[in-house]
This record gives C-alpha cells, structure tokens and sequence, in this order.
C-alpha cells in the first residue's frame, strides 16, 4: 500500500518514547528490541499503526464518495481495470494535494527556477511560496499544540481538562484587550500581551482546579460548565462598545489589535509564520522539563498515577490539582494569544473555533507526552493547511479532513482494534496493570 | 473425579514461571499448594482454571486430557475458583450473584428469582454455608463474601474447588470457619485445591502438601511435616521462624499518644480515647482482630485522617494536627497497611519510588530541579542494601513481587532520618524469607534506637518482634502485656475481655493502665463520648 506522506511526521519527533519502551533490554541486541518492540504492540506502535490504518480507511472514503469513481465502478463489469484505477487515483490524488499543501509542492520549484533573477524570485515571493506550505502548517499547528499541552499536562497529573475553550477565551480576552488598549514600545507590548493571555487562561483553569480542590466537584464537569460561561461571557463583551466592541462597528468585533502587539514573522511578510510557533515550541519543552525533571513535575505524575500514595508521602494533592489546572489553563490561554496576536489580530465570538476539542484529540494521539503533542499537532496542521488545497485541486471535501482526523483517533482510542487488526501480542509491563505483574504471580 | 497435570510449563518471556509441574488431586482430598510468593502457584491455578494456556504439558480429567481454552471451559468441566481478589458485584444481592451468567427465566423470559433464592438456600443448608440470599454483598463482612465466592462455583457444579490465598483477607475466627466449610466439602466428595504460603493453615486442613520453589515441585509432603521442613522446602534453605534479637534498652519516651479519638467516615468513632507510649528502642506491638481501629489509627498517625480528640507528641513536638509530610520531616518512617494503593506508585519507576518522600530534599532536588544522578544513585545503593530483586533500577515499582515492593518501601523509609518507625501489617502477604528480611531490618531499627510501632494481626509476628504487646479491641487498648504472656490470654484480650491488669510491661508509665482500663471495660465503646470530644468533632 502507500506511504501516507502525514505520517512520517510523527516518527520524527518521538525519540523520548522510543527510549522509554525499550525498557531494560540493555544486553539485546538492538535490532532485536526494535522488532520486538515493534511485534509487542507498544503504545508507539500501535499509535503509528493507528494513523495507517486511518489513511487507508480515508483513502477508501475518499475514493468512493468520488462521483467519476462511482460511476467507473458501475461500469466495474465492463471495465474492472478502469474502476480500481479511477478510485486508486481519486485517493492518491486527494493524499498528494494534501502533501503539497502541507509539506512541499514541486510546482512552487519550478516556478521559481523561471524567474529571471534571484532577486526578482525573493522579492516576487517565488521563494516564499516554496515554504508557504510549511508555513501554514505550522501557523495551523501552534494553537493545536498549546491547547493540546493544556490536555496533556493535567492528564498527568490525572486531571481531565474538557476546559480548553473557557480558558483559551480568557486568555484571548485578555491578550486581546492588552492588544487594543495598551499603547507600548514594540517588543514590550507583544511580550506584555502573551504573559497576559497566559495569565488570563490560568486563571480560568486555576478557578476549576481550585473548586475541585475545595468541594471534590469532579473536573470535567467544572470544566465544561466553564465553557458555557465563557463563550456567553465573551457574546457580552463583544456586544456593547462601552465594553469591547470596536467603536462604530455594529459587528461582535473588538477593535484591531495594534501593530506593536502583533506576534513578529519569522519567514518575511509572504509567509504567515510567526514567533508563536516558537512559543509552542518552547512551552512543549519547557512542559517536557516541567514533567521530567522537577520536583513540581514529579508530584503531578505521583499524584495522576497513584493519588493516595501521593498523600502519604506528604504530597499535597489538593494544592497540586489547582497548579496543575492553572498551568494548563495558561497553556490554552497562550493559545489564544497566538491566534490573537499573531494571525487574526482581532477578538470575535468565534475566535476560539475548535481548539478546546481538537486538543483534547492531539494530546490523546500524542499519548499525553509533550514530544507526542508536538508530533501530533504537526500532523493536524499539516491537515488543516493541506486541506483547501486539496479541495481546490481535486474536489474532495474539506470535510474529509475532518472525517480523518476522527479516524484517526478512533484507532488510537482503541488499542486493542489496532492489536487485533495487526494481530499484535499486548505490551509486556504497561505500568501497574501489566500483564506481567498479574500473570506472573503477585 | 481424579484431576492430574502433567509436567505443565508457562514461560513468561525467559522465566518458566511453571516448569514440568506435575501433581494430581483424588476425590474429596484437601490438596495444598505451598509456595514463595512468584513459586508459580497463581500461575498453575490460572493455567488450570483456563485464564492462560500452558506451553507444554496436559490437564487429565478422569484419564482424559482435556484443554481449556477460557474460563467456561473449566467451569462446565467441573472446576471452580475463588480468586484471592472477589468477582462479586457490590451493589447485587447474594443470589443475584451467585446467578450471574447463568440466570434462569420463566416462561416470559423474567428472571426466576424465587428459584434462585431457592437453589442458594438448598446449597447453603447443604454444605453448612450459611448466606442470606437477600443480603446485599456490599454489605456483607469478608468472610460472607468469600462464602458466596463458594457456593457461586458449587452452583456451577464444581468438583474440584481452587481456593487462592483464601485466609489472606480473614480473621482468625473467620478462617476457622472456613476450614469447617472445606471440611464439610470434602466430605461431600468435592476436591480442593488450597493455595497458601502460611504453613500453619496448611498443616491443618491439607490432606497432601504440593511445595513449589521457582516454577518447579520441589516436594509433598503429608501433614505431619514440621513447620521447619515445609519451610526450608519453600525458601530452598533452613528458616529462623522467631527472630534473634537482645532485650530491649528502652530510652526515653518518643512517640506519645494521649486519649485519641478519630472519627470514621459513617460518623462512628473507630479510634476512641486511645493512649500509648513507646519509647526509643523498643518495639511495641499492637495486636488486635482487624478492623478494630488499626487501620484509622495508623492514618490518624500519619495525618492522613484528622483526629477530633487527644494528642500525638513526638519527642515533646506536639504533632496531634500537622501535616503528613511535616510529621515525615519531623522523622516518622511510615510502612502503610496497603503497600499497593499507599506505599507505592505502581507505574513508577523502583528509583523514583524509592524517593517517593524524599524527591524534593537535597541531594534529590535543589530548588525546582530534581537531581537525576544523586536519585540513581540512592536507587543503585538502596537496592543493593536491601537485596531488592529487580531488573532494573528503572522498572515499574508494579512489576515487581509483593515481598520486593514491600523491600522497596522499606528501604525508602529506613533510609530517611526517623525517630519513630510506625508499620502496618509490614509482613502481610510476604513469603517466609521475605517476612524474616523485614523482621530482621526492624529489630535492627530497634536498636538502633529507633521507637518503633508494629500494628499486626498476626499473632505470630506480634511475638517474634514486640518488646511490649498492646491488644487493641474496639478502637482502644484492651491491656498491656510482656511479650511472654500466653497466646490464651492475648485472645481474650482481643475478643474484648476486660483488662485484669496482671503484669505491666517496664518502663509503663501507671497513668496509661489508668486510662486504658476503664474504657476497656465499657462494653459499648461508640456510645459513651466524652462531651468535648463531640463539640470538636461537629467543629471540623
């Protein structure tokens, strides 16, 4: 079969999961732990497995919801050749327009080689169109990859963060208020603007860690009821002008954010890439260090693995459900300073679109790790960017994007599907529950 | 009917986990299988009940080999088991239960509950196991639910029934009772298969004794063997069953508690107006049937539950209200009752566990950053001193056997500076060599200095290691007594006989007998609470 061209993105990224399940094989050879590893139906294995599964399936989806695919298939006894190669086509040309929209279209190549100068192909945004894909798709993947860090960490921690979109609109209130009504010198403002939406998110996810925290009302609820109040918060704050509403506009609409607050690009005016890509970057990492190598980030996984040994080992459950919200919420709200600073430059009521969702789904296939979010994040923008382009070009629905991205996560939701599928043998010791623990004697 | 293997083998990876076993089971014969925790006993018993398929190797049924792919399979062929950890739905009624899977309906196709109620009671009477088939199960005591374990498999017509660990989660009475009931199945002409590691149960109900030693049978015996003998077949070498250790020198008074009372969660008072001492260098342990207040009182010591009367002093630091890692820093070493759900994180590494009180002190930590080389370090050098038998430092705590865990968490918490070591149960579960490693480690803290608190059940363990024996009965102390007293006297004691106050253990301070004989005596001890005791508990 094909190889999905999304999904040789993931593997790029997580060397840290590879190392973990290697585990103690220290005197194997090491072609022999990579296919065993391969053959156990690690969580790794079974992620990847789970994104071709999904391709072929979409692949499939694609070719026969084509109308010329069906009608060849209707012809199938005439001309069976006919009917597999149009729906072959229909696939692999909706999987290729992805990928050009996405990663890298020749077509941009070649233009630029007919350019008569180099100066006239930089100046013209010939050379900028041969990365314009890249750059949509990491513009497309900032947000995706915050939001799905403020899922990630408090699931660590053993916390279900639904409130991505409560505290993505907190943040994006604040960010976008500093933006608009502040007056500061270029560099201060944009900084003074993200700390904002950082602490606006924060506040947000700290308000359902801390009601957790005092009464025992379970997360999910909390969180999602946020959400409510949130997005109805915001419809009011975007409908009188004596509260956010741009002066004289009689759309929910705040006033443009000001240049100075505006997130700098990194790849010259043509591409639309700009420092929050860097800022997801940095936060993956710094969650990823946050995690593994502080004291902070050891009582957040103590805690999400086993919150009563945590207790008595002096660890203070309660306080480190609030922190972990608040930092997560921060996330989510960082988000928004992204998408408010950096592309859309104004607050409306859809501003926040999907994001407290879909991260729920990128830090599920990125397994809860931060390199497994960056991974994932990657993939989803790079489907999102590849997605018009590919409905220009071939006339699959952007849906299909959509109908996918579900797929996708339909297989990693489901472990035992993919084992089953691949007939893979379960994981060794996956944690506490393993088989190992419990078969061989306890 | 006459149930063989024949040289069963299961590897898990490289570890034959069973190895060539072979046994064989007559009619009405009580079979016990003997072993180390990881001998391979639940193994077989999974391997026979059709929950793992053997590598090599036959079942024989009656001269016929026969294969087991599920569970099902073994149950139509006659063999039932009741796992260590019961299959029962809570919220369901006793007869609901025992119907489960294979629920009759009448005409309409409606449950026939009256039938059912009616095929409970019949069995019941019958094996002399009495069950309410009304009764709730989330209601019932243990040893009822371990009852309705049974009569689920006779249901199912089991002729040969496994029983794993049965008495792990029994008091002594309920055990008895239990050995009543095996005795009255076997006389019925029904097998059983008793997997055990406690020898004493074993000689007194077995009929034939399986050893197995790391995968292999390394021995049957019939009951007469001795004690040492079923020992040293279990551990491959002679075992000390009583631990060699000095008399104590007690110093100073360490851990003072004073008329403490702490409430439970249905607003009874489990610890009720509870005093003891214990000074540096003596074991004082705390004996008692569970379930009469140890396990609060262990937390209320630890800070895990609040307390709403009384005081804990450490060293004349009052600690009655502080914080459980205030009370760690202030030197306490915890060995918690459940090493499972309290002492450990099961999917964290044996390294991170064994810093699981200590990550966020130097050397582990300075600041915010966790000091990976100094963690590795305390877990290269913790494993070895403890002789904990792991893969590898980085290997989930989970993964590892009961007496392991239980090795991990001790070392955590003797590494640490303690003035007092306070453990529950610290052997329950463990093999005999493990449980004679930790005994020794104890005894070693003793003298060392260290105050030390054993809260056990077993009787057995509460003479191998106390200086000073406290019977606890009904969230009090019942007396004191030196460890010399017979076993007679602890009973009555524990069944909540008053106090005829005979000996006082030395260094006792006569205030405490004061305050332990009186409430000792009150019959019915939730019902009289001092007023204060209620005005702070309604405060918090």
């Amino acid at each position: 079969m094909t190889t999905p061209p999304p999904a040789t993105q993931p593997s790029a990224s997580p060397p840290p999961t590879a190392e973990k399940t290697s585990k103690d094989g220290r005197h194997r050879p090491f072609g022999k732990i990579v296919r065993e590893s391969f053959l156990e139906g690690n969580t790794f294995t079974v992620t990847v497995l789970a994104l071709f599964s999904a391709t072929v399936l979409g692949g499939l989806l694609v070719a026969f919801t084509n109308t010329d695919v069906l009608h060849a298939w209707s012809n199938f006894f005439s001309a069976p050749g006919h009917a597999i190669a149009a729906a072959w086509d229909a696939a692999i040309g909706t999987y290729v327009a992805l990928f050009e929209g996405s990663v890298f279209n020749p077509h941009t190549v070649s233009a630029l080689f007919q350019q008569a100068s180099i100066s006239t192909a930089i100046h013209d945004g010939y050379l900028s169109a041969v990365f314009a894909p890249l750059s949509e798709t990491a513009t497309q993947a900032t947000p995706l990859i915050l939001t799905g860090l403020a899922v990630a960490l408090p699931y660590q921690a053993g916390m279900f963060n639904i409130g991505g979109q409560s505290q993505f609109i907190g943040g994006a209130i604040v960010s976008a208020w500093l933006g608009y009504n502040v007056n500061m010198p270029f560099f201060v403002h944009v900084v003074v603007c993200v700390i904002g939406g950082f602490v606006g998110g924060a506040a947000i996810g700290w308000l359902a860690g801390e009601i957790k925290a005092r009464t025992g009302a379970h997360e999910v609820i909390v969180t999602i009821m946020l959400n409510y109040v949130m997005l109805y918060f915001l419809a009011y704050l975007l409908s009188s002008q004596s509260l956010m509403q741009a002066p004289g506009s009689t759309n929910a609409i705040t006033p443009p954010i000001a240049s100075n607050a505006h997130l700098p690009l990194l790849a010259g005016t043509h591409l639309r890439v700009n420092a929050g890509f860097l800022i997801a970057l940095a936060c993956a990492f710094a969650i990823w260090w946050l995690l593994n190598r502080t004291t902070t980030g050891f009582e957040f996984r103590s805690i999400g693995a086993n919150a009563s040994a945590s207790r008595v080992a002096g660890m203070n459950v309660e306080r480190n459900w609030a922190l972990v919200m608040a930092i997560g919420g921060g996330l989510a709200g960082l988000a928004a300073s992204t998408v408010i600073l950096g592309t859309d430059f104004q607050l409306n009521p859809q501003s926040f679109g999907t994001y407290g969702i879909d991260a729920i789904t990128v830090a599920l296939l990125g397994l809860g790790r931060p390199g497994g979010v960056v991974a994932a994040g990657l993939l989803f923008g790079a489907l999102h960017a590849g997605s018009p382009g590919m409905q220009t070009s071939t006339g699959t629905p952007v849906q299909i994007v959509q109908v996918l991205q579900a797929l996708i996560v339909l297989f990693v939701a489901a472990p035992p599907l993919v084992r089953a599928i691949y007939r893979l043998r379960t994981a060794r010791a996956s944690g506490v529950g393993g088989t190992m623990s419990k078969g061989w004697n306890a | 009917m006459e149930l063989e293997l024949r040289g069963i083998t299961k590897r898990f990876g490289l570890l034959a986990a069973n190895d060539g076993i072979s046994l064989s089971v007559a009619p009405g014969q009580v079979h016990a299988l003997l072993g180390e925790n990881g001998a391979g006993k639940t193994t077989l018993m999974n391997v026979l009940y059709g929950l793992t398929q053997p590598d090599e190797g036959q079942i024989v049924i009656d001269g016929k080999p026969v294969k087991f792919g599920t569970p099902k399979d073994a149950i139509a062929a006659g063999i039932g088991m009741v796992h260590q950890h019961f299959m029962l739905v809570p919220v369901f009624t006793v007869a609901e239960n025992v119907t489960l899977g294979i629920e009759e309906t009448d005409r309409v196709g409606l449950l026939d509950r009256r039938k059912t109620r009616k095929d409970v009671r019949d069995l019941s009477q019958r094996y002399g196991l009495e069950v309410n088939p009304d009764a709730m199960v989330e209601d019932l005591p243990v040893g009822i639910q371990q009852r309705v374990e049974i009569v689920k498999a006779l249901v199912r017509q089991a002729n040969v029934l496994i029983l794993d660990e049965p008495t792990a989660v029994l008091t002594p009475a309920e055990t008895e009772e239990l050995f009543r009931i095996i005795r009255q199945l076997k006389a019925g002409g029904t097998s059983v298969i008793f997997i055990s590691h406690k020898l004493k149960e074993v000689q007194t109900i077995a009929d034939k004794i399986t050893v197995l030693r790391r995968g292999k049978v390394v021995g049957e015996r019939t009951p007469p063997a001795t004690e040492d003998d079923l020992a040293s077949l279990m551990v491959g070498r002679d075992v000390q069953l009583r631990v060699d250790k000095q008399p104590a020198k007690p110093g100073d008074v360490v851990l003072d508690v004073a008329g403490l009372m702490v409430p439970g969660e249905h607003g009874d008072m489990p610890v009720n107006g509870l005093s003891f001492q214990v000074r540096a260098g003596e074991i004082l342990g705390i004996a008692g049937v569970q379930g009469n207040g140890q396990t609060e009182l262990c937390e209320a010591l630890m800070g895990l539950r609040p307390t709403a009367a009384g005081t804990v002093t450490l060293n004349r630091r009052d600690l009655t209200h502080a914080s459980p890692r205030n009370r760690l820093h202030a030197g306490v070493a915890y060995v918690p009752e459940d090493r499972k759900e309290d002492g450990l994180v099961g999917s964290f590494s044996v390294s991170e566990n064994l810093v699981l009180d200590m990550y966020d002190r130097a050397p582990y930590a300075s600041g915010l950053n966790l000091k990976l080389p100094a963690i590795a370090a305390n877990a290269k050098a913790r494993i070895e001193e403890f002789d904990v038998r792991t893969g590898s430092a980085a290997a989930p705590a989970g993964s590892l056997s009961g007496g392991n865990q239980q090795k991990v968490i001790l070392a955590r918490e003797l590494g640490r500076e303690h003035k007092v070591l306070i453990a529950s149960q610290p052997t329950r579960g463990l093999d005999v060599g493990s449980i004679e490693f930790v005994h020794r480690r104890i005894v070693a803290q003793r003298d060392h200095g260290v105050a030390v608190v054993i809260v056990s059940s077993e009787l057995d363990e509460i003479y191998a290691l106390a200086d000073r024996i406290a019977v606890m009965y009904e969230g009090k102390i019942t007396g004191f007594r030196d460890p010399d007293v017979p076993a007679a006297e602890l009973g009555r004691l524990m069944a909540g006989g008053a106090d005829g106050g005979e000996s006082l253990a030395p260094g006792m301070p006569p205030v405490m007998e004061e305050d332990a004989a009186p409430d000792g005596a009150a019959p019915d001890g939730t019902g009289a609470l001092p007023p204060e005791a209620t005005a702070s508990q309604e405060e918090s």
